[in-house]
């Protein structure tokens, strides 16, 4: 049952085949049965799942189902669940009960899909391996020494070891594709302001986009289909009509031009990632698509950029979690400093006291010209590269990652090592573009992922571009044998 | 040493909206403490602020309303401050780039003439919860109702060099806010309040003296007071030596005392940025061309039009159009009375009736006596039915309920005045036959004993004989 896509059991659950109660049992007996080992849970919701499978199964009977009623999915934890805990993988809200439903909840809700549980993933999305989350870090299911990436790292994981059909992930800097090619998965970070931000506790308010992560394309445009859309709830959500996802997935891709930038085939690429990214290419080549190699020159400023801009904006979204209202209080506080002092110091881990000083340090009096206006300069700069080439090539590739998945603890101790993990993602959050990783090979048994980047508001033919290559390719449908039973 | 004073001032103008100025909740004061504050308000993991159009709008009236640039493309800022009653850590403000830019307004001042005040800046920003201190077991209580209020902060050049002129200022402010209908001006409730920059320097100096901030004050009152007393605290500081140092400082009004608050290094730095969550907020000339004809005819305009239409005099027009429902009283009467005497009316609502009002304590809106009771009392002086005396006790009478029109009192109580000259002529024959002493001094070239005779007349009238009338006869016959 775990096997199938998400178009495969909807046809079996609007045939009566299987019921969802059976499917949603199913993928709460697997995730007992190999949570312990991947830790890619932090709240199982079996309960709920159930009761949301029952109505799901009268929807059935009702005629009124849609084509995602009854299945089940998995939502990262930064994604508030009115009435489950919403911890955002930190022990900040480790006691924190949702009050209301993110936007995207709510849709998926509304489509009729069941909630197995809140996934792991590092604390308040800052990290690239799930290594920083107060609830542990998760495994890789290819090989379970090995980090599954992050932030998403426990959508990933569970989707991967089949744990969930499909689950939500977040993007900041690479926090859905890099996290998808570690573990064999199709991740979407949709163009900034196409799904909305509301109810999705913030990491970088101008950087965060939520995204589907699956098994294939196809399933990717499924759930994309329900996330998108206009909510007046975000102001930054985009008013823009919300094309049919699946209709042109099958589009051929004859007269696609391809570019591909030279910075991101660098010194730092790891040359076996480099042959699986190359032989990939060249199927889009017999696809029918041009290849040009092209230049994005501003590249280099990427990360720099970005660990100015995304710890400025974190320093002050965290400022809420202040152990006044929700969240974790100190014991026995003296006054309102050490309340202060004491809730955040023991509530916030090393990585995100890490991004709080750094951003704290960018805009204080003084520094604010020499780093935040200037990282704002050169994000421009970065923009204006990928405008320019998206007037000579329709999607741009390149790897997703640098390397395949690294083993737990190798990153730990250097964070800039680290965050040189998201060197090839994070220019398209700076940009606001739409990107995606799809599986394109393996290395020593390590999935490999194709990073397709495209223009604003392409996700139609990011998924269109995937889709063609996932049918004369099987690398998407490999799943790791340890979990497969 | 001669010393000149330099006040400048900020003042918060709460926004008359219905919902906060980002979220869906009411902005209805005296709820229950916390009964108003949604998830937003409440600075909830993942909740976003929305702006609420209709505080941009009354932005722009007030822009237009003090001839401001208004800018094109505004952005709201983070001010990133700690403190419990500042839910999300931060207070969206406007830092940069305010929704208005610079204005002017003109004031009176005592003497009769006029000043005219910069306005640097006003702009859009959010205001925080209450910490209350009382009675919770030793801890600090939250109310966050107040939290997310729109506020309109109107920055004023340092343009003002007494106190007195700072609270004509502030005076012109709060009526204009009023008269616009962006703010009620509540200032017991807070809606009203300005903090104060104040610094000396000797006369004739250019650059500035520091300045310390008085924080907070709420009144007309206490703005004029602890203007004064910072002044006096500047300047004695400096004739002995000494430096003022660049501060906040608290007014206390039951001392009657200034003291300081935080100094300049105490001060945060509150790392401004431009708020991620909200786009620039951009002006569509559409929008503000019809705010602009929906606008309402402000003060200065009104006045002049008084002294214009009505031929009333500076001051009296001044007075009149000092708030916008004393003139919309004064309009209404007008209109409503026959014969439609503008002088006459101008008259009667800057004395009898005002002198009511402040005597009750009363706002010209809660006056018992309405306009149109009011114009029913006018009609009756204009078309000589009473004279000036008896109309003072119609208003008595209508003040107190003691009739539902002047009509119905000067019936009931047989207060019209005597016109009918045969009736006249009879009285003023008595008081003839009464008072020989004061006739034959009249007769002697005593004239000015003509007042004593109209008033036994008019009291043998018992004060409802026309007095010009009276004044006639009684000088022909005299004379005869």
């Amino acid at each position: 049952m775990h096997t199938k896509s998400l178009s495969e059991l909807s046809t079996a659950l609007h045939n009566g085949d299987i019921t969802s109660v059976a499917l949603t049992q199913h993928y709460l007996d697997r995730i007992k049965q190999y949570n312990g080992e991947l830790n890619a849970y932090i709240t199982i919701c079996e309960e709920s799942a159930l009761a949301q499978a029952t109505d799901a199964d009268t929807q059935f009977k009702a005629g009124t189902a849609g084509p995602l009623t009854g299945i089940p999915l998995a939502h990262k934890d930064i994604f508030c669940t009115q009435g489950v805990r919403t911890s955002c993988g930190s022990k900040m809200l480790d006691n924190f009960i949702a009050p209301y439903n993110a936007t995207v909840v709510e849709k998926l809700n509304t489509a009729g899909m069941v909630l197995l549980g809140k996934t792991n993933m590092d604390e308040f999305a800052m990290g690239s391996s799930n290594e920083t989350s107060f609830y542990g870090a998760v495994s890789n299911p290819w090989d379970t020494d090995r980090v599954p990436g992050g932030s998403s790292g426990g959508s990933a994981a569970a989707v991967a070891a089949q744990l969930a059909p499909i689950a939500t992930g977040t993007d900041t800097g690479g926090s859905i594709r890099q996290p998808a090619a570690l573990c064999n998965l199709t991740g979407l970070k949709p163009t900034y302001g196409r799904i909305s931000r509301y109810g999705m506790i913030a990491f970088a308010s101008s950087l965060d986009q939520a995204g589907p992560m699956a098994r294939s394309a196809e399933d990717a445009a499924m759930l994309m289909q329900a996330m998108a859309g206009f909510d007046e709830r975000d102001s930054t959500s985009v008013d823009h009509p919300v094309p049919d996802y699946t209709t042109d997935l099958n589009t051929p891709l004859d007269g696609l031009t391809i570019g591909l930038p030279t910075e991101y085939f660098d010194a730092g690429l790891d040359p076996a990632v480099n042959d699986t990214i190359q032989a990939a290419i060249k199927q889009y080549e017999t696809l029918g698509a041009t290849i040009k190699e092209i230049s994005l020159p501003n590249t280099k400023l990427a990360v720099p950029t970005y660990y100015v801009v995304a710890p400025a904006e974190c320093s002050t979204n965290l400022s809420r979690m202040d152990g006044v209202r929700f969240g974790h209080r100190c014991e026995d506080p003296v006054d309102l400093e050490d309340l202060y002092t004491r809730s955040r110091g023991e509530g916030f881990g090393e990585e995100v006291k890490r991004r709080i000083m750094t951003g704290t340090y960018a805009l204080s009096a003084g520094y604010y010209d020499a780093y935040y206006l200037k990282a704002q300069q050169c994000r421009r700069l970065i923009r204006d590269d990928f405008v320019a080439a998206f007037k000579q090539v329709d999607v741009i590739m390149g790897p997703t990652s640098p390397t395949t998945a690294f083993k737990a603890g190798e990153k730990t101790d250097d964070p800039v090592a680290m965050y040189l993990a998201d060197i090839y993602t994070i220019s398209t959050n700076l940009a606001g573009l739409p990107g995606m990783s799809i599986p394109a090979g393996f290395v020593d048994g390590l999935p490999v992922g194709l990073q397709i980047i495209g223009n604003y508001f392409d996700e139609a033919r990011l998924l269109n571009v995937a889709h063609r290559y996932q049918q004369v390719t099987d690398w998407h449908q490999q799943a790791p044998d340890a979990f497969a039973g | 040493m001669e010393w000149e004073v330099v006040i400048g001032l900020e003042i918060h103008a709460q926004l008359a909206t219905k919902s906060k100025i980002f979220s869906g909740a009411s902005t209805q004061y005296g709820a229950q403490p916390n009964t108003q504050a949604c998830a937003v308000d409440l600075g909830f993991p993942g909740v976003l602020p929305v702006l609420n159009q209709e505080a941009v709008k009354m932005a722009i009236k007030f822009g237009l309303a003090v001839g401001a640039e208004l800018t094109p493309r505004s952005v709201f800022e983070r001010k990133n401050y700690f403190y419990p009653d500042l839910p999300k850590g931060y207070q969206i403000s406007q830092f940069e780039l305010p929704v208005v830019g610079k204005g002017e307004l003109t004031i009176e001042l005592e003497d009769g003439t006029e000043k005219v005040i910069g306005i640097t800046r006003a702009h859009l920003e959010e205001d925080a919860g209450k910490s209350m201190h009382g009675n919770f077991g030793g801890h600090t209580g939250v109310d966050l109702n107040r939290a997310g209020t729109p506020l309109l902060e109107i920055v004023s050049e340092p343009d003002m060099s007494s106190a007195k002129e700072a609270v004509a200022y502030m005076k012109k402010i709060h009526a204009l806010v009023r008269y616009i209908d962006i703010c009620d001006g509540n200032m017991q409730e807070g809606s009203f309040r300005c903090d104060a920059n104040v610094s000396v320097r000797s006369m004739g100096q250019k650059e500035l003296g520091t300045r310390a901030e008085l924080k907070n004050i709420n009144s007309f009152r206490n703005v004029e007071r602890g203007i004064n007393v910072e002044v006096e605290r500047q300047i004695e500081l400096l004739e002995e030596g000494g430096t003022v140092v660049q501060e906040t400082r608290l007014y206390d009004a039951d001392k009657n005392e200034t003291r300081s608050m935080r100094s300049k290094e105490e001060a945060n730095d509150y790392r401004y940025f431009p708020d991620p969550d909200l786009l620039p907020l951009v002006l569509e000339e559409s929008m503000i061309e019809s705010i602009r004809r929906s606008l309402p005819e402000l003060p200065n305009a009104k006045r002049d039009r008084f002294v214009q239409e009505f031929k009333l005099s500076d001051y009296d027009a001044t007075v009149l159009t000092s708030t916008r429902e004393l003139a919309d009283y004064y309009e209404s009467a007008l209109k409503q009375a026959k014969p439609s005497d503008p002088k006459l009316c101008a008259n009667w609502v800057t004395g009898t009736l005002s002198a009511a009002l402040n005597k009750a304590d009363l706002d010209i809106t809660e006056s018992p006596v309405d306009a149109a009771k009011f114009a029913g009392l006018l009609s009756r002086i204009g078309d000589n039915t009473i004279s000036g005396n008896i109309a003072k006790k119609v208003f008595e009478a209508l003040w107190h309920g003691e009739g539902d029109s002047a009509d119905t009192i000067i019936e009931a109580q047989g207060l019209k005045q005597v016109t009918d000259a045969g009736a006249i002529e009879a009285i003023v024959d008595e008081v003839i036959a009464k008072c020989p002493d004061q006739v034959a001094d009249y007769r002697g070239g005593k004239e000015q004993i003509i007042g004593f005779l109209v008033g036994q007349v008019m009291q043998a009238s018992k004060g409802k004989a026309n007095p010009a009338q009276v004044n006639e006869v009684l000088r022909k016959k005299l004379t005869s």
